[in-house]
């Protein structure tokens, strides 16, 4: 039963890591990351170590994302402030 | 010069390669039952009545490698900080407000508190439970953002006077170093847990000097966290490059 479990938790962190991998748009990657941050806290878990899962949660799901999305709208904001003078 | 470090780079993968592969090949069984550190570990997090090994292990038999983490959390906030301050090019435009749909503003005011109590109750009970002052301190520095999101930027600079977030960050990471020299001073090792009573096993207040190391920590990467943030936040929203240049 619980070796069902990991192979389902590795299974769906392996294909939402490839959707991150195949999304191209920044802002886009940036939530699937997210959703692959929470199942990977999930795999942690399920692998007993709650601790790790816990981090990987606040960093892997809240923190990473909402950095890359900031810096994201900071190169999109200097793109359009660079066009509009000419 | 290219080819030169093409070939750099594949010997260093290749060397690297083998070496995780010999690693690998003599490693225990997955999921097997016999664990000889883990089995030490918890012998000696019970000796010192700290119910959760892993804070056991982090702030208490390798407290030493907490403090090299906590020192390279704090140099690389330092170094965003120096990278992300205003140049001479840039000046700041303040933010209009802008509108918030109702349910995002309902929805973040009232997880805020909620998350916010969550991650001082993470860091509280580090010693006890899973957790500690990591995964606390970025819970609760997250979830001051929320305020961004419910409210709008104005709001958020309100409550995070960022001098305070800066200088409580320094005094963590000098709490950190002085619960470690104390004992050094008593005549012990550095960071040794012996200095405080071991107290009552699955308490607030048991396990030496666990507790206090944690909240340290706790202190150091919540601010850390919010300093970080704000640097990101100030070049996204607010800081602009001057046009005539």
């Amino acid at each position: 039963m619980a070796d069902a479990l990991i192979v389902v938790a590795l299974l769906l962190v392996a294909a939402s890591a490839t959707a991150a991998v195949a999304q191209r748009d920044p802002a886009r990657q940036a939530l699937v990351l997210s959703f692959m941050g929470v199942l990977l806290a999930a795999l942690f878990t399920v692998l007993q170590a709650p601790d790790v899962g816990l981090s990987q949660l606040a960093v892997g799901s809240a923190l990473t994302p909402l950095l890359i999305m900031l810096s994201v709208r900071k190169v999109r904001r200097r793109g359009r402030a660079r066009k509009e003078p000419e | 010069m290219n080819r030169l470090r093409l070939w750099l780079l594949a010997v260093g993968g290749a060397g690297l390669a083998a070496l995780l592969v010999a690693a690998c090949l003599d490693l225990p069984g997955f999921g097997g039952d016999r664990h000889p550190y883990g089995d030490r570990a918890v012998h000696a997090s019970l000796l010192r009545h700290t119910a959760n090994t892993v804070a056991s292990v982090n702030f208490d038999q390798r407290a030493y490698d907490t403090l090299g983490e906590m020192s390279i959390l704090f140099a690389a906030v330092l170094g965003c900080v120096v990278l992300l301050r205003q140049a001479r090019d840039e000046h700041r435009a303040p933010p209009e407000p802008a509108g918030v749909a109702r349910p995002v503003r309902r929805y973040a005011l009232l997880v805020l508190p909620v998350a916010l109590v969550t991650g001082l109750y993470v860091i509280a009970h580090g010693q006890l439970s899973p957790g500690g002052g990591f995964q606390g301190g970025v819970v609760a520095a997250t979830a001051l953002h929320l305020l961004y999101l419910g409210a709008d930027y104005g709001a958020l600079e309100r409550v995070r006077p960022l001098g305070v977030y800066e200088t409580t960050d320094a005094l963590a990471t000098g709490a950190y170093l002085v619960l470690g020299l104390a004992p050094v001073l008593a005549g012990t090792a550095f960071l040794a847990n012996t200095l405080l009573p071991y107290g009552t096993f699955n308490t607030l207040s048991s396990g030496g000097t666990v507790p206090l190391l944690n909240a340290a920590i706790g202190m150091e990467v919540a601010s850390a966290a919010v300093v970080l943030l704000a640097h990101f936040l100030d070049q996204a929203v607010e800081i602009e490059e001057e046009h005539g240049s």
